[in-house]
């Protein structure tokens, strides 16, 4: 594993990695998540490291908070670091909209992780029009080394511009791994003091109104430090010109030969001169960023303000194309207009039918049983499963089939009220104990208030566990020399109002079952809490029993049903019909052996 | 000098510790290494891809389709799944023992026989190596040194830039020091099979 608190050498990082290190270069005192991938990793060093490194951090219940917790820190003068992906800066981008308002003492960097192709994620936004949206500056590293080093700079910027700065990086900056060189350590600072200005950090119309002329000169200003910067800066040269950015950058540094290249790595303001001076005398320019033409239209601005006619090649032309990450391939869109590097002709398809390889719920999780449990319960009653964003997503797949709704965060509860209402339809929303923390709260209480008649599935398996396993409000926080007790859901939930309120154990499918038809059938909210730890997070803590499992073929009558509901990756039904367990993925949950009609399978203790 | 391994399998089977050990034998070499790895959701039992490239002036953490000059596949079916990364000249080494997908083990899908993915690889390439790397794991002492099998059958593969020593030495510095024998030796196995 890398040491990320070493005293100087060569590493070989991932990106995210490379950014905690950065941080740790540059004296940050505060850092505060929501997990996300692709930007997880940083909070899981964190969780390790902080301590050791004199840094403060915490997994906020969301990406708002963490806004907000950061944002005091840095207005207090200390210099934090909030990071999140894509989508958690929709949750976080109220705070930061008038935070830029109000500005910062001591630097502040906003680490927004894009996820283009949607690797793990319900979207692939642009987060990058959140900088000219909010006026605030912006940075987008290449590879981790200048992502490490841009930190450093980052913090310079922001705090000479005393504005938060968006720290843009996408899932090929996050997940790549490269060679980067250490700097030094500096002694961070924890503790500040909030020095009082009503007339900047209390936005009443008065104030914002002013706030709102001094945040435009600071654009200005940002301009200029843009216009000035190191960041920005041109390779090679000839009439034909590419400005491109991030992790584009590499691929047309790499394959594409005999141009000039404009590399931008301060992306708002843009430097409007350089570009304006770049483009003068090329024969044509042509603009390489992945998803939206965010540079492309402005250096088309540009080119216009400056009565500059070179033609701007791009996506508005139709070389590049706006969905999905680029690659190295990508590339061949631009092959007519420069030389790009003539690639292998790659081998065809193989003609063989390969079987489907989704990622599927592991072995023994305990999200089998409730849906399972959901399922038989609503049997052919015409019920709309409201899902949200986990592990138990993948309830999409066959045969749970659990999922016809999802969105975001928190989403699925906030519908299910809206075709409780809106249809004669039954409404399941499904979310997991982190989710509940994070936005589950207020819409179960918008649904008592409004009285929606839904039924919410708190999917309790003790962790955050799509990301990485990290700790929540429901677990408690055990690391950084913090350690708090976990919040109860069930009392949450009565406290609150909600009538039915039924705790069940997942593997117990039947008296799942039975629980879920009284939800189902209740007059008003009903919440059921299904609490079971997630066995990977057993493993990880060393606490998993494994129990073993076997199948007595003499009593098995080969009707399936395990297969059929549970779908176990354990399970094995054999090309001569015979359902076996596979004992290196098995741990003995006993949810299969729970719906087995004639006992077959017994869990051995 | 250019080089680049795709690295190709299932969640959980170690195509990311290997592919730390590949990478960091190369930076070892004085390589310059960019990579690319595959986090978050594919990992739950999903198809994993591993991209590492190293050289003297290499910098994009992706390939082009076709480019590979080896394609380690950990995993039969996932190796056939990925050829196109490789061209007819890309050399193929591929794990025989499969790893059955949940909708094949609860019989809703067949796994195609193993030969007639080999075969399927044939008709394109003829650089294909094959080995059952799970078995010799097992041999060695646990399934999941297949990982360490499998990077001691690359070091033994015509034309790989980095050598066996500087492979071994990685692989021992990325392995927790009670697996290191086990590791070790399976990395040997796996170097006789293919030598």
């Amino acid at each position: 594993m890398p040491n990320l608190l070493a005293e100087g050498g060569r590493q070989l990082l991932l990106g995210n990695e490379a950014i905690t290190r950065g941080l740790i270069e540059a004296g940050t005192g505060f850092a505060s998540t929501y997990p996300g991938t692709p930007s997880s990793e940083v909070g899981n060093i964190l969780e390790k490291i902080s301590s050791d490194a004199g840094m403060y951090f915490e997994f906020s219940t969301n990406e708002k908070v963490a806004m907000e917790v950061s944002a005091a820190a840095a207005s207090s003068g200390v210099r934090s670091f909030v990071f999140m992906k894509h989508v958690g800066l929709n949750v976080a981008a109220d705070p930061m909209m008038t935070l830029a308002y109000a500005g910062i003492r001591g630097g502040m960097l906003i680490m927004s992780a894009d996820d283009p192709s949607c690797h793990s994620s319900q979207n692939e936004q642009d987060n990058r029009y959140y900088s000219t949206l909010a006026l605030i500056p912006m940075m987008e590293p290449s590879t981790p080394q200048e992502a490490k080093d841009m930190v450093k700079e980052a913090y310079r910027v922001s705090e000479e511009l005393s504005l938060p700065l968006l720290f843009r990086t996408t899932t090929r900056v996050n997940h790549a791994r490269g060679v980067v060189d250490l700097g030094n350590k500096a002694e961070p600072k924890t503790v500040g003091h909030f020095d009082k200005d009503v007339a900047r950090f209390v936005n009443i119309p008065a104030y914002a109104k002013q706030n709102r002329v001094r945040l435009l000169d600071l654009y200005g200003k940002a301009q200029e430090l843009s216009e000035a910067s190191p960041l920005n800066y041109i390779e090679g040269s000839g009439d034909i010109g590419i400005i491109t950015s991030g992790v584009s950058y590499t691929y047309v540094r790499e394959f594409v030969k005999g141009v000039s290249v404009l590399k931008l790595g301060f992306t708002n303001p843009l430097p409007e001169k350089k570009i304006a001076d770049f483009v003068k005398g090329k024969k044509f320019v042509i603009v390489v960023e992945e998803l939206e033409p965010f540079v492309e239209d402005q250096v088309l601005r540009i080119c216009a303000q400056n009565s500059l006619n070179v033609p701007v090649y791009g996506k508005r032309s139709g070389h590049l194309p706006r969905q999905w990450e680029f690659s190295p391939d990508t590339l061949k869109g631009i092959n007519e207009l420069v030389e790009v590097e003539s690639f292998k002709e790659p081998m065809k398809k193989v003609t063989v039918e390969l079987p489907s390889r989704p990622p599927t719920l592991c072995a023994g999780c305990p999200h089998r049983g409730m849906f399972a449990a959901a399922k038989k319960a609503a049997g052919t009653s015409d019920v709309i499963y409201c899902s949200d964003i986990g592990c138990y997503t993948l309830g999409v797949q066959p045969p749970f089939k659990a999922a016809d709704f999802i969105i975001c965060m928190g989403g699925g509860a906030g519908a299910a009220g809206g075709f409780a209402q809106s249809t004669d339809q039954k409404a399941i929303a499904f979310m997991g104990d982190s989710t509940f923390f994070h936005a589950g709260i207020p819409p179960m209480i918008n649904a008592l208030f409004n009285n929606h008649k839904v039924v919410i599935v708190v999917l309790d398996n003790r962790t955050t566990a799509m990301t990485g396993h990290q700790p929540n409000p429901g677990t408690g926080r055990d690391f950084g020399g913090v350690s708090t007790e976990a919040i109860d859901i069930k009392k949450l939930v009565e406290g609150v109002g909600v009538k039915f309120v039924e705790e069940i154990n997942p593997y117990d499918v039947k008296a799942a079952t039975k629980v879920m038809k009284d939800a189902l059938e209740f007059d008003g909210v009903a919440v059921v809490i299904s609490k079971c730890p997630c066995p990977l997070e057993l493993k990880k803590q060393k606490q998993l029993v494994i129990r073993k499992v076997v199948v007595d073929q003499e009593k098995c009558v080969k009707c399936y049903n395990c297969v059929r509901t549970i779908a176990c990756p354990a399970l094995f039904k054999g090309k001569d019909g015979q359902i076996t367990t596979d004992p290196t993925q098995c741990i003995g949950c006993g949810m299969c052996a729970n719906v087995c009609p004639t006992k077959s399978i017994e869990v051995k203790q | 000098m250019r080089y680049t391994v795709q690295i190709v399998g299932v969640g959980g089977q170690g195509v990311l510790l290997a592919s730390m050990v590949l990478g960091n034998a190369a930076m070892d070499m004085g390589y310059k290494v960019a990579m690319s790895e595959v986090h978050g959701m594919a990992q739950r039992g999903g198809s994993v891809l591993s991209t590492l490239r190293f050289g003297d002036d290499v910098i994009s953490p992706l390939e082009a389709n076709g480019s590979a000059d080896l394609i380690m596949g950990f995993e039969p079916a996932e190796t056939c799944r990925n050829l196109p990364l490789g061209n007819k000249d890309t050399i193929v080494l591929m794990n025989l023992d499969p790893v059955l997908p949940s909708m094949v083990a609860a019989g809703f899908e067949e796994y195609p026989d193993v030969d007639k993915l080999k075969q399927a690889v044939l008709e394109q390439n003829s650089n294909l190596y094959t080995l059952d790397a799970t078995k010799i794991a097992i041999d060695a002492g646990k399934a999941v040194a297949a990982n360490a099998v499998m990077i001691g059958a690359v070091a033994a593969m015509r034309g790989f830039p980095i050598p066996k020593e500087t492979l071994l030495k990685s692989l021992m510095e990325q392995v927790p020091e009670k697996f290191r024998d086990l590791n070790v030796k399976a990395f040997e196995m796996g170097y006789s099979a293919m030598s």
